[in-house]
């Protein structure tokens, strides 16, 4: 059962700088534990977050706007922050994606007053 | 240039002067408050980066299984049906719920804690299988009841009933007595060494105001009994299982022992 939690502000002015967080349950396991009978757990991590913002009006998952790679040092849970600069009304779209076919999406709108 | 570096030291120590008045004036009133309140919640123990955590709801790491329980409160399970708000209605009518915790239950008139109280909601009202022990939709459940009484004051039943009377004196006595290989009582790190180091770790004090909590060294939301656990097994003692009355006797004694201090849940320690 995973969720996500994004924050974001719901409008902002054209040109202002804001802050998105992210923070997705994931136990995000190494590969290199074992469990208490000595098997080891196998490995399961998100390997990849990408961030999408498509201007309203705009056909398709518009550009990108973050990105990471993740490995088998990130803390479970991980919590990903980014600044992006509000230009135009439009939409964002989170994606996680990880072993075991692991995907996860979250949408989130943002208005922008010129 | 000498006299430059004079003057730059009077007027240091001049700074230092009106440091050392401001503290004198103001030790008193601290002493006072601390005379008043001289309990310490395990967050002021905390990194300010562990403290920020906890602060802030878009960072806290348990606002995810507080999410997981809204959902969970308002989802049909069981034979009979039901979701938790077709009783209770809306979760935020559990504010206050949780500071009373344990607590007599009214149907088997037993000390239960709040997790117990649950699984009994479920096998009695939603004739649903009781959740597993420290399972994240447990936790999650009483994760989210237990946020919606954030800030308010721990405060078992007053006056406690006989059971929850005897369940505390029971704990009190437990919180006291020399456990495991190590032979250690709670009491001896967590009233007498408070503050010291265990290794690295800063002894707390042991008031219990942010459970469920997470711990960065659990990396998820884990109970107060598995806190209680962690130690028994330091000490080298046995562990009681999950849910026996020794530990909820023990959780019934912490809690009239943090009794008034603000419920913090989700907390966050490392």
């Amino acid at each position: 059962m995973a969720r996500a939690l994004v924050t974001l502000p719901k409008v902002a002015k054209a040109g202002e700088v804001i802050e998105i967080r992210t923070l997705i349950q994931h136990a995000m396991e190494t590969g290199y534990r074992r469990d208490s009978d000595g098997a080891m757990l196998p490995r399961s991590l998100i390997r990849r977050f990408t961030c999408h913002f498509a201007a309203s009006g705009k056909a398709g998952p518009g550009d990108l706007v973050f990105a990471t790679t993740l490995h088998a040092a990130m803390a479970a849970n991980p919590s990903l922050q980014f600044h992006f600069r509000a230009s135009s009304t439009g939409s964002f779209t989170f994606a996680w994606d990880g072993d075991d076919g692991f995907a996860h999406r979250e949408q989130a709108q943002l208005l922008v007053n010129a | 240039m000498a006299s430059r570096i004079a003057s730059r030291r009077s007027c240091w120590s001049m700074r230092e002067a009106l440091l050392l008045t401001a503290a004198l004036l103001v030790a008193p009133v601290a002493h006072a408050q601390a005379g008043a309140e001289a309990r310490r919640s395990g967050f002021t123990y905390a990194t300010p980066s562990t403290q920020a955590l906890q602060q802030d709801d878009s960072q806290n790491p348990a606002m995810l299984w507080v999410a997981d329980g809204r959902v969970a409160w308002n989802k049909v399970d069981g034979e009979a049906r039901k979701a938790c708000a077709d009783c209770h209605g809306k979760i935020e009518s559990m504010r206050g719920v949780a500071p009373r915790y344990p607590a007599v239950a009214a149907a088997s008139q037993r000390v239960v804690n709040l997790g117990q109280q649950i699984n009994q909601c479920r096998s009695t009202r939603q004739r649903a299988p009781a959740l597993a022990a420290e399972s994240d939709a447990l936790l999650a459940l009483a994760t989210a009841i237990a946020f919606e009484s954030r800030g308010m004051a721990i405060a078992p039943s007053q006056p406690a009933p006989a059971a929850l009377k005897q369940a505390q004196a029971r704990g009190k006595a437990l919180f006291h007595e020399r456990i495991g290989h190590v032979a250690l009582s709670c009491h001896d790190c967590h009233d007498t060494l408070a503050g010291k180091r265990l290794g690295a770790a800063v002894i707390p004090p042991g008031h219990a105001t942010g459970y469920p909590i997470y711990r960065l060294e659990w990396q998820k939301v884990g109970s107060l009994q598995r806190r209680l656990r962690n130690c028994m097994t330091a000490v080298r003692a046995e562990t009681p299982a999950w849910g026996a009355q020794e530990l909820v006797d023990l959780e019934a004694w912490l809690m009239l022992r943090a009794a008034g201090m603000p419920l913090e849940t989700p907390g966050v320690r490392p």
